[in-house]
């Protein structure tokens, strides 16, 4: 499957990648409409003789490392500081920051996801000057960004979020038509309305209920948001065996012979095959999908009546949507922590991040509120949904302190399976809450210790 | 041509030298000869080993060092129904997949035996499903799985008209688990076939001939004759396919990472989840160290139930 733009579409973008790797500089066909306050550096003496090795997540998009390098060589030329950057796949950037933690020597600067820093907050460096001073420059940091940029209850900054990417729907227009929706509903009854009637016309709805990473988390976090469920209180005491959650798991019952059969099977690629086969009219996706169908002349024409929504609220006060976030974090170990704080804030200020943002077409969407006025959010409506990623007021752990055992849970696929057993009938929502939350006690007993 | 007799200070300095002596004493050169060997075991299989023993004793977790607690993730273990699960499927996987293998195996084994045109070539072919790398297979029998695009309900469905809609391989728990076992029997029958043909070419003909002087029925020569003396290959074999089968993890991991509704996960498979994916290390290792008790009986049984030297000869069992 085929999701890599060209850098045709960078072009289109407002962005020439090929003109910014080879001179260093943006080469924005608009000028920027992205506001910037007049706020003094924070003065960060480089060391003498600085270097620094970097590992960030692998590129969706070529465009995306292209600049993300050329950025880098713009730091080298300007500062004198060598920049060595590393792309790793998703699936191993966890390990390798492992193996960096607990060895304490390796690459100074490691770009995670979303509560690494929290994991490993003992080896890091404060990063509060540099986060306070952008802050303060592009219209303040977004609430994802503040939730997993700083240390849990405090002020403290111990990583700088780069982007976010989200899960939103995405459905067949002509098909919600044809069965008399205009759009997903809001409400869960609606909801369950709209996948029972998509069920009766050969074209149902298809959630992951199997463990796949993003996707399998994604649903489960969604169902009990929407409910008011949460994994943990904001004391971080485990919550989930709460009338809300079996609400939410009754619900996901009633939902799931509704859905395409296999889907407690289905990992991280399933659904985009079943959607892209046309199999199925409603899932929830990244941009990915979307970019994917859309560039490829064989499937554009689903790409073309494929739309995106927010995931229906329920019983939330606003759409339950989190997204994965890149988090910059600056480990002790490094020779060169003023460097390495340079450098971030170097990347994250408007003259080099925002040809990146614009680069990667959506793909991300930015942590600093004034980075929304960027080209990309104006170009493809279908992809101006992502622009508010960062502004969700949810987040792995909602609504407790981040923490270790928060990534730990969503890894052991701890609420995906609590759904999963409930809607395949393997035991009972009570049952399903209550194993759900031993296990859960289990990964958080030692919090705070 | 005159003959001279040597000093005793010259006898001296012929005296081979310390290190040569040392050399020549035996217990050393014996330590000195293993040392290499010993070395490489205790850096590469002593010490991962001991150091799994010990994080299952603790509570480390990636990123932070643990302290000693004992038997607590192994309480901790007694009362998550996860692991019960785990060691249920992993007993059941490595049973039925076994005498599956086992089965298909020796009777593969027969008929490769026998005399027919490609001999050779139609040996080396069976030998392919097990020279492929498992996840490669695995991934095939993934697409050969998939909830959408199975072959097998393409075929079931589109070609022949047999069912109206396609089978759920992995989407409830025993379709999933009986799925797995089916590609592990397919991936475990050439090892099982060839190792048992090398023990069948082992046998005598003449024993064969003398059977059918007496009238033995083909039945009563495999009875009486090539299963005994197959029973210690036949050992040896089982012995190895279990502690494989017992411990096999890319599989499960590739095609349902122990999916749907945990209901497939293997002991391995759950120790990496909890262990690497989820963090904790000593519970993860304690998983692993959980399988040792049942691949050591698993091994004395099959070793010691199948290898018995007076069954072999016909002879009751002490």
């Amino acid at each position: 499957m085929r999701n890599d733009l060209t850098r045709r579409d960078a072009l289109a973008l407002g962005l020439s990648a090929a003109t910014l790797a080879a001179t260093g500089a943006a080469a924005q066909t608009q000028p920027s409409t992205i506001k910037a306050a007049d706020v003094p550096a924070p003065k960060l003496e480089i060391e003498k003789g600085a270097s620094l090795r970097m590992l960030r997540p692998v590129r969706f998009v070529q465009a995306d490392e292209d600049v993300f390098r050329a950025n880098a060589a713009k730091f080298t030329k300007e500062t004198g500081v060598e920049v060595k950057v590393d792309f790793v796949g998703w699936e191993d950037i966890n390990q390798q920051t492992a193996v960096t933690s607990n060895s304490g020597a390796g690459p100074d600067i490691i770009i995670g996801f979303s509560d690494a820093p929290h994991i490993y907050i003992d080896k890091l460096i404060e990063l509060t000057d540099v986060a306070d001073y952008l802050g303060k420059k592009y219209g303040g940091w977004q609430n994802l960004a503040k939730a997993y940029g700083k240390k849990a209850k405090s002020d403290t900054w111990i990583g700088l979020p780069f982007g976010a990417t989200a899960g939103p729907l995405i459905y067949r227009k002509s098909i919600l038509k044809s069965v008399g929706f205009d759009k997903p509903p809001e409400d869960h009854a609606g909801l369950l309305d709209l996948c029972r009637k998509l069920h009766k016309a050969g074209k149902p709805a298809g959630f992951a209920l199997g463990n796949a990473v993003g996707d399998g988390n994604g649903f489960a976090d969604w169902m009990m948001w929407s409910h008011n469920a949460a994994l943990l209180d904001e004391d971080g005491n485990v919550t989930i065996n709460s009338k809300e959650t079996i609400a939410a798991l009754n619900y996901v019952k009633e939902l799931f012979p509704n859905f395409i059969a296999g889907t407690p099977s289905w990992n991280d690629v399933s659904n985009n095959r079943a959607y892209s086969s046309q199999e199925i009219a409603l899932t929830a996706n990244g941009v990915s999908l979307y970019f994917s169908l859309k560039n490829d002349p064989a499937t554009a024409a689903i790409a073309e009546d494929s739309e995106h929504q927010l995931l229906p609220k329920g019983l939330a006060p606003r759409s339950p949507m989190s997204g994965l976030t890149l988090n910059a974090m600056v480990f002790k170990h490094s020779p060169y922590p003023n460097a390495a704080k340079a450098f971030l804030q170097f990347m994250l200020e408007k003259d080099q991040y925002e040809p990146w943002l614009n680069a990667n077409s959506g793909y991300w969407s930015q942590p600093l509120a004034a980075y929304a006025d960027a080209a990309v959010w104006k170009g493809d409506p279908k992809v101006a949904i992502f622009k508010d990623t960062m502004n969700s007021t949810y987040y792995a752990g909602y609504k407790g302190p981040i923490s270790t055992a928060t990534g730990a849970v969503r890894a052991d696929y701890v609420t995906v399976q609590m759904f999963a057993s409930v809607a395949t009938g393997a035991a009972t929502p009570e049952a399903a809450a209550a194993e759900a939350e031993q296990r859960c006690k289990r990964y958080f007993r030692r919090q705070g210790r | 041509m005159s003959v001279t007799t040597l000093h005793s200070s010259a006898l001296a300095q012929r005296q081979p030298s310390w290190l040569v002596r040392l050399f020549d004493y035996k217990p050393f050169l014996i330590v000195m000869c293993l040392a290499p060997a010993i070395g490489l075991l205790a850096v590469f299989l002593t010490y991962p080993l001991g150091l799994g023993i010990w994080l299952a004793f603790t509570d480390t977790t990636i990123g932070k060092r643990g302290i000693f607690i004992g038997l607590e993730n192994f309480q901790y273990l007694l009362t998550d129904p996860l692991w019960w699960n785990a060691v249920f499927y992993s007993v059941f996987y490595t049973a039925v997949a076994t005498f599956g293998k086992f089965a298909l195996g020796f009777w593969l084994a027969l008929l490769l035996n026998n005399h027919f045109p490609f001999k050779s070539l139609l040996r080396a072919i069976v030998l392919l499903p097990w020279i492929v790398p498992t996840v490669l297979s695995a991934l095939a029998f993934w697409w050969i799985y998939d909830p959408q695009f199975s072959i097998i309900s393409y075929l079931l469905v589109d070609v022949l008209h047999w069912r109206s809609s396609n089978i759920d391989f992995l989407g409830s728990p025993w379709p999933a688990r009986f799925s797995l076992i089916a590609a592990n029997i397919w991936r475990g029958i050439p090892f099982v076939a060839i190792s048992l043909l090398a023990g069948l070419q082992t046998i005598s003909p003449s024993l064969y001939e003398a059977a059918m002087l007496d009238g033995a029925s083909a039945w009563q020569r495999f009875r009486y004759i090539t299963f005994p003396m197959m029973m210690p290959i036949l050992a040896i074999v089982m012995t190895f396919s279990i502690i494989f089968t017992f411990t096999d993890f890319q599989l499960v991991y590739a095609i349902t990472r122990g999916g749907p509704v945990n209901s497939t996960h293997l002991l391995a498979t759950l120790a990496f989840q909890r262990g690497i994916a989820g963090g904790e290390l000593g519970e993860g290792a304690a998983i692993a160290v959980s399988m040792i008790p049942f691949l050591v009986f698993a091994t004395v049984f099959s070793y010691f139930g199948l290898a018995r030297r007076k069954w072999q000869q016909g002879e009751s069992n002490d």
